[in-house]
């Protein structure tokens, strides 16, 4: 299991296992979920209140489905942990923290230089999202 | 013409500081080509036969000047002093040196242009119709609607691992100059009876190795709406598009297995949840955008008459341009499909010409066509005389417009690492045996692809040609009855296919079938569509 290398919250992380969606139906006091490319992030939206921890796995960097998940966990409300584990790398953090993802733990550690300027390059961003960053047309109207 | 304000010149300025990082910590070895692969795709660098090949984005087709004239400048600093225009309305330059492209991709910075998603699995640039602004026949000009596009999938954190690329093309006419329904997604710009301005969307169209032409799956989106509708098709498309087999994975095999009725219900669903999400652009965005795509100051009451005495320039209005929605004004097409020519290619000085051009006689604007010419949308017709003049001494007066030698070819074998065969040679053969009766045969659009991906758009050729590789050896295949414009129609193949002289060959004897049956004014593709491909077959076989 690879470490958590960045991670944008102050709370304790969650210490449970991540169990998979199928299993999570069945136990229903696990804390800790985790989705893989073909999982519905849809089904979870029932039990978000009790959820402290969702991993999204990517076993390759090109498979984007995790991105619509994640955003689809945000827009519903869900505020705990989302966390990107897999074939996480540089040039896909910055995406992947403005669709939802606030940890992320790369299967091969991150370069940290490299990591702090994927994360602050692009000052403007033209969508909103529900990480709270105003969109270019925003502040020209604001 | 858009002008970019500081954010948006800010978004190409990250992109060449961030490009340049990637290519330092290749270019000393701190990640592998395996690595630098999807970094640099996402720049529109792409490594080829011989050298890199960088793929410029030209939004919606449109150029000012000044942004022409850089493309020249580049093709002499950068390249062996040619560009070659797309029929995506983009650049390509065939011979970059790694080291070269992040000062390329400043110098395109300063003059508001980037490569920003002209390859990877992202949404790519927008095309849109090469008259927009100057058609008779638009209900209003596309390109403010592309641009929002352009803005909203610049860098569109959800969609840049899509299943395959994605591109989507903007027209407001009911004449298609953008070939819109062979898209994944075709916007038509209408309007309707309440006097209102909405989207249609044609969601699943598209060439490659399964060519279909894409269904209407709302005839009428909100203006207010449509980038949240187009979020909502993506967003389907993300989760839901094939991604077991590269070759199945494009949005049109998906809408086409769950249906155009499920697909749509899914979008209609995700639409309906997106619409809480605040996401739309105001329409305040749009305004200032558009603000910006108003008409130039056109000079009221110009004179219509045209002095047509000299006969090699009346041929060429008559081929080359079309009628202006301002009276005393036209649209001229210079052609880049000299007799024997490469289709699309041009110097960095003829590149500098056509600038010069625009800026003196068209307001300073261009545009690129999808069948890789350039257009000056706003001529004066008093003016129009001395334009050609200066084009035919250049060799860029060919008055050959949707006839048979403005091919539409890929760049094939001669630079493609995808390509099974040469492309370009083929449109040189055909262009020689074929131009001196050009004019007798009529609008004939005549289209090549090197291989089964169909960047020469051949299923949608009147007569379309589709080079592949049978036992090592060039064979090209023929396709006869394509269409691109608003009756959109894919070619069929004839037969078994030929070799390099035999296509040539083979697409004389078509024309010489469609001129023995053509009945009054027919264009080639109406013969066909008459009298089928039996006679074709047995001209070309028998």
């Amino acid at each position: 299991m690879a470490e958590v290398q960045f991670r944008f919250r102050t709370d304790e992380p969650v210490a449970d296992p991540a169990v998979t969606v199928d299993s999570f139906g069945e136990q229903s006091n696990a804390a800790a979920v985790r989705l893989e490319p073909g999982d519905d992030a849809r089904d979870l939206l029932p039990h978000l209140d009790r959820l402290q921890l969702i991993e999204v796995n990517f076993p390759v960097f090109g498979d984007g489905r995790g991105y619509s998940a994640a955003r689809i966990l945000r827009e519903a409300g869900y505020t705990g942990e989302l966390r990107a584990v897999g074939d996480v790398l540089v040039d896909q953090i910055a995406f992947l923290r403005r669709c939802g993802f606030d940890a992320f733990a790369p299967e091969v550690p991150l370069d940290p230089a490299d990591a702090e300027g994927a994360f602050t390059r692009f000052a403007e961003v033209y969508q909103p999202t529900t990480d709270g960053r105003a969109a270019i047309w925003a502040k020209r109207h604001g | 013409m858009y002008k970019y304000d500081t954010y948006d010149q800010a978004m190409v300025d990250a992109r060449v500081e961030e490009f340049r990082d990637q290519v330092r910590r290749r270019l000393e070895g701190h990640i592998t080509e395996d690595q630098f692969k999807p970094l640099r795709l996402m720049n529109g660098l792409y490594l080829q036969l011989h050298a890199y090949m960088l793929r410029v984005a030209i939004p919606y087709g449109t150029l000012s000047s000044a942004q022409m004239r850089m493309l020249g400048d580049i093709a002499d600093k950068y390249d062996r002093g040619y560009g070659h225009f797309t029929t995506r309305q983009n650049i390509q330059y065939n011979w970059i040196k790694l080291e070269d492209a992040g000062d390329i991709l400043a110098d395109l910075a300063s003059v508001e242009m980037h490569a920003i998603q002209t390859s990877g699995n992202c949404i790519r640039n927008t095309t849109s119709d090469q008259y927009a602004g100057a058609a008779a026949d638009e209900v209003v000009d596309p390109r403010p609607y592309a641009e929002l596009i352009r803005q909203w999938s610049t860098f569109h954190p959800e969609f840049s691992f899509l299943p395959r690329k994605f591109k989507m093309a903007v027209i407001a006419s009911d004449i298609d100059r953008a070939a819109m329904k062979l898209h994944d997604i075709g916007i038509q710009i209408v309007r309707n009876d309440a006097g209102e301005i909405g989207a249609a969307f044609y969601v699943g169209g598209g060439m490659g190795r399964t060519p279909m032409i894409a269904p209407c799956i709302n005839p009428f989106v909100p203006i207010d709406q449509f980038i949240t509708y187009s979020e909502a098709c993506l967003r389907v498309y993300n989760r839901y598009g094939r991604r077991d087999n590269k070759y199945k994975a494009r949005i049109k095999i998906l809408v086409h297995e769950l249906g155009k009725d499920e697909y749509t219900r899914q979008v209609e669903e995700e639409f309906a949840h997106l619409l809480s999400q605040n996401i739309e652009p105001p329409l305040a965005e749009l305004e200032r955008i558009k603000a910006m795509f108003a008409d130039p100051p056109f000079e009221a009451g110009a004179p219509d008459e045209l002095d047509r005495s000299d006969p090699d320039f009346a041929l060429w209005v008559d081929n080359n341009c079309v009628t202006h929605k301002q009276p005393g004004y036209i649209a001229a097409t210079i052609s880049l499909k000299p007799v024997g020519g490469i289709p699309g290619d041009a110097s960095g000085e003829q590149i500098r010409l056509m600038a010069d051009l625009a800026r003196q006689y068209s307001f300073d604007e261009l545009r690129v066509t999808h069948a890789q010419n350039i257009v000056l949308p706003h001529v004066k017709k008093a003016d129009l005389y001395a334009l050609w003049q200066v084009l035919e001494a250049n060799g860029l007066g060919t008055p050959n417009l949707d006839l048979v030698g403005d091919i539409i070819a890929c760049p094939g074998l001669d630079y493609c690492s995808l390509a099974n065969a040469r492309s370009i040679p083929v449109a040189q053969k055909i262009s020689q045996r074929l131009s001196g009766k050009a004019q007798e045969i009529g609008e004939l659009k005549l289209k090549i692809s090197g291989c089964i991906n169909a960047c020469g758009h051949h299923h949608a050729g009147h007569i379309g040609i589709l080079g592949v590789d049978r036992k090592g050896v060039e064979n090209y295949q023929l396709l006869l009855g394509g269409s691109e414009a608003a009756d959109t129609s894919l070619g069929q193949i004839t037969g078994p296919g030929f070799d390099e002289d035999g296509i040539v060959d083979a697409v004389e004897k078509a024309t010489q079938v469609y001129l023995a049956n053509k009945e009054g004014g027919e264009r080639f593709l109406d013969t066909y569509r008459r009298i089928g491909m039996a006679p074709f077959k047995e001209a070309i076989y028998g």
